[in-house]
């Protein structure tokens, strides 16, 4: 159990506290289920069109599952590539070292204010906050960013983090931040309000921080795919480029973009492909930054590299289908998972970067439907990594006196004892035949005790039948033997 | 500081690669998927355009002979009277009264005051309607198709590809050393923010000309 | 044929009906029922709950239970999925590679009722009456899990008299998820309302699954609501005759 340098998440989430604030929501479950749910028609559209995409999946799922079993190999490949290319490799192990080596880059190249492409690694280490402590400015250039920046609020989904925004909450945010009084709140005329703001940073601003989508370890090239042109600014404008990059985003070969750059635009935003992507390598005479760096990121993933279920995580190319395709995101929203990295994957990723034990309600938030593991364009098997996670939740509550006293554990054990031996289990049968009675009404009871409270609470519960099946199994055998 | 941790990590890896290797081996270096049927030259033409068109950009064919009627018919209708364009595009695409700028090292300004771009492209991509810059022949910079308002893109039949996997493999094999910077453009510039609304051109050229040049 | 019939723990107690549809049929069609006695769970609520290691011995239990049978058939999606989907992972985790070997081999022979039904017993068919509105909820364990397709339906459609109406959205999960029901209860009901406004959406009197446990989730909302409209599982409508 490892406590966490960076804290990812606010606090221990309690997932069904945040969840049962967010549900009484009105306008974030109309955003919500609306947003999603355009997103997901617009996967299927594009999915559907592809007979191949099955074999990609498994394409996509083999490379990422060679990468991990040769990580080493590859992290030295890629940063002997990109020095050949002139660029510079850092190696960060957690959030706090990362954040030291970007700001002393700044610093070095004398900046005080940066330019941002979003980038879920940076968020992932605070890094706005560490450059705030070191009076460096950094400002997000993503349209969405931009919001959540103003807003001075956490993300709330990882590829459109505003989702839980409407347009005339963003256009007060516009108002005040640009001084723009007569800002309407059409969608088009907030998208012109940011570029003029934004453009003004583009052609000044002399460092810029990105994350990376992909870097190949064969020719040392780093890929960033976007829709809004920001990061083609960001990547081409600056002196300086600076790209954060967690350690599991490599794949080995130029080619294997072919697999990647068709599994990614179609699972995240449902197109056949995003507007912009960028691949660099290293620096280029005469064509953007003269300085590149790429720092490469642990921060506990080498702890998910090592758990034989759990690895596949780290398999995440971040497209967000998973999340679109969640029936209790949809309906709960992305804070109330506390967490940088919300829905399916975040439930499975942030206990295992952080540690299950202060994460321990996120591995709980799904109701195990399976929808996320069918969209996942590389398998990742998300129920297996959850059951997976429970286990461990579980084993490391019963290590402690607290846990193994908890009610929830004394009664599990206690039913486990009985399903053990056929004997104890159908006597707690009879006996529970018996203990029902003042509880049942036509058949159904309403107000249940003990556990069966918190179920009846919100609905009716069956009564257990007056004869079991296999009461009524051996009443059967024992008449057939009389008959004959 | 940067080496320990370099050695650090390095050997956590290592460890955890031991420790967490699943049982069943799987060899991911031969990896084979299913690719879409290959197209034949008229085909692949037709569904690049169409495609391209879908995202919301003018596409037009032409032979190579009328490449400079085309710009220029183009450029009127937009009303760009200052393109910038790459030192190795030829004279001979750019007529009529137009002020073509050559980037002879142009600065950002510049740039930014020119209405459009004028460019060749590398590659083209059926499949998803997209048009690779890899800042070879005809195509300049990076800054250049991207502080512009207006792009006006030059693609050869020849160089377009059915698939996607495909455009990788070529770009692949004819990457100069050392390689140059990759551009994948498929559409205007576009963000879908706002409750899901797709507004166009927020960052980069927010009008975007494709001429399809079918004998070259 | 011999079928040995897997129970499940809560068929067995809050729905005998259940079972008892599955041997009636099953002997309709001229096969004979096995129930080994020695039965009692899956395992599948403590290992999805993470208490996986007291999961165990239950999980050996089933399959010394059944492992000298040829064909065993469940009606519960949700169980059968826990045999053929986690019980190799579970014995694998728990370094059991005796039981590993055990479950390669029993975990293929294990059915949930509509694919032994349709794939195995080769039946559409099987001479069932019952005139009444009705809806199927695909659960997500027969869906996404061991992915019976379209088995259920073809069954109910060849029900004679069936006025058969189709779920909106049915792929939807209903929110119950075993202990998630309890666990993140308003998150559950959230989903909940959405399941039952498609169902009561169909006008239908009785909403079908392949799995009592969502139907419990199901059926307890419809009552609690005095919706008039009730579940019943599979069996019980195919059971139904004149």
């Amino acid at each position: 159990m490892r406590k966490p340098e960076s804290v990812i998440i606010d606090l221990s989430p309690h997932f069904e506290i945040g969840a049962k604030q967010a549900l009484q929501n009105t306008q974030l479950r109309r955003n919500m289920g609306k947003a999603t749910q355009t997103i997901r028609a617009k996967r299927a559209a594009v999915v559907d069109e592809m007979q191949e995409w099955e074999s990609l999946r498994v394409a996509g799922q083999r490379i990422k599952d060679e990468v991990m079993r040769n990580l080493d190999t590859y992290l030295i490949q890629l940063e002997a590539a990109v020095q050949r290319a002139g660029g510079h490799v850092h190696w960060a192990r957690d959030a706090r070292e990362a954040n030291q080596i970007v700001t002393q880059l700044i610093q070095r190249a004398g900046a005080q204010e940066i330019i941002k492409v979003k980038s879920l690694t940076t968020d992932e280490i605070r890094l706005n906050e560490a450059l705030h402590v070191a009076g460096i400015t950094a400002i997000e250039t993503d349209l969405a960013e931009l919001i959540i920046q103003l807003a001075n609020e956490k993300s709330s989904h990882i590829l459109v983090p505003a989702i839980h925004k409407n347009r005339a909450e963003i256009r007060a945010l516009f108002q005040k931040a640009m001084n723009l009084p007569d800002l309407t709140d059409e969608p088009q005329q907030l998208a012109a309000a940011a570029r003029r703001f934004l453009r003004e940073k583009f052609m000044t601003v002399t460092v810029a921080t990105s994350g990376a989508n992909f870097a190949i370890a064969e020719t040392g090239s780093v890929c960033v795919v976007e829709s809004e042109g920001n990061g083609r600014m960001c990547l081409t404008m600056p002196d300086v480029l600076i790209s954060v990059m967690g350690i599991e985003k490599i794949l080995p070969r130029w080619d294997d973009l072919g697999v990647f750059m068709q599994l990614l635009p179609r699972s995240s935003t449902g197109e056949r492909m995003n507007p912009y992507t960028t691949i660099w390598t290293g620096v280029h005479q005469g064509d953007g930054p003269r300085e590149f760096h790429l720092v490469l990121l642990d921060n506990g993933r080498s702890d998910v590299l090592a758990d034989r279920v759990g690895r596949q995580t780290l398999h995440c190319i971040r497209c967000s289908a998973c999340i679109n395709i969640c029936p209790v995101y949809e309906r709960t929203g992305g804070h109330a998972y506390g967490s940088v990295y919300p829905g399916p994957i975040g439930a499975i990723l942030t206990p295992q970067l952080v540690g299950t034990a202060h994460a321990s309600s996120l591995p709980y938030a799904s109701s195990l439907c399976g929808a996320c593991y069918d969209v996942c364009p590389v398998r990742i098997n998300i129920p297996e990594v959850l059951v997976h996670l429970r286990g461990k939740v579980v084993a490391e509550k019963q290590a402690t006196i607290q846990g193994t006293l908890a009610a929830e554990n004394i009664g599990m054990k206690a039913i486990a004892q009985v399903f053990r031996h056929q004997t104890l289990y159908e006597a707690a049968q009879k006996s529970g035949q018996l203990a029902q009675h003042f509880f049942v009404t036509d058949g159904y009871i309403e107000q249940g005790p003990g556990p069966l409270a918190s179920w009846t609470k919100m609905r009716d519960f069956p009564a257990m039948a007056n004869q079991s099946f296999r009461e009524w199994w051996r009443e059967r055998k024992h008449n057939d033997k009389d008959k004959s | 500081m940067t080496k320990t941790s370099r050695d650090d990590m390095l050997a956590r890896i290592r460890a955890a690669i031991t420790k967490g290797n699943p049982h069943t081996v799987v060899d991911g270096r031969d990896v084979s998927y299913d690719m879409p049927a290959d197209l034949d030259m008229a085909t692949r033409v037709a569904q690049f355009a169409h495609r391209v068109e879908e995202y919301k950009a003018w596409v037009g064919q032409c032979r190579s002979a009328d490449i400079a009627t085309v710009i220029h018919a183009r450029l009127v209708l937009r009303n760009a009277h200052t393109m910038v364009v790459p030192m190795d595009v030829p004279a001979n695409w750019l007529t009529g009264d137009i002020t073509y700028v050559r980037d002879n090292q142009l600065t950002r300004q510049e740039i930014a005051a020119c209405a459009g771009v004028i460019t060749g492209a590398a590659v083209g991509i059926a499949q998803t309607g997209t048009i690779v810059l890899d800042g070879g022949a005809t195509q300049g910079r990076r800054m250049l198709t991207l502080l512009p308002d207006y792009h006006l893109c030059v693609v050869r039949a020849s160089t377009i590809v059915t698939s996607v996997p495909q455009a990788f493999a070529h770009l692949g094999r004819i990457a100069p050393t050392p390689r140059p910077a990759y551009t994948f453009v498929s559409g205007p510039s576009a963000t879908s923010d706002i409750e899901l609304n797709r507004v166009e051109g927020v960052h980069g050229p927010r009008t975007l000309d494709v001429c399809i040049v079918t004998d070259w | 044929m011999k079928i040995a019939l897997f129970i499940t723990c809560f068929n067995d107690t809050i729905f005998p009906n259940t079972g008892k549809a599955v041997v009636e049929i099953l002997e309709r069609l001229g096969h004979e029922v096995i129930f080994p006695e020695a039965q009692t769970c899956c395992g599948q609520m403590h290992f999805n709950t993470g208490y996986q290691a007291e999961a165990m011995p239950i999980i050996r239990q089933f399959v010394h239970t059944f492992s000298a049978y040829d064909v065993v058939v469940s009606p519960s999606a949700s169980c059968t999925g826990m045999v053929r989907d986690m019980y190799r992972l579970a014995a694998e985790v728990h370094h059991d590679m005796v039981l590993a070997e055990a479950v390669d081999q029993l975990a293929g022979r294990v059915y949930e009722f509509s694919e032994l039904l349709v794939n195995r017993l080769q039946v559409v068919d099987v001479g069932a009456y019952y005139p009444h509105r009705v809806t199927y909820h695909p659960t997500c364990h027969s869906l996404r899990g061991i992915r019976v397709g379209d088995a259920p339906e073809r069954l109910l459609r060849a029900v004679r008299g069936i006025d058969y109406v189709p779920l909106t959205s049915s792929s939807e999960c209903c929110g119950f998820g075993g202990t998630f029901a309890v666990k993140n209860a308003d998150t559950s009901m959230a989903m909940l309302g959405d399941k039952i406004r498609h169902i009561l959406d169909t006008r239908a009197e009785v909403c079908v699954a392949a799995d009592n446990s969502c139907l419990m989730h199901i059926g307890g909302a419809l009552h609690r609501q005095r919706s008039g409209v009730r579940v019943a599982h599979l069996a019980e409508i195919l059971v139904a005759q004149e």
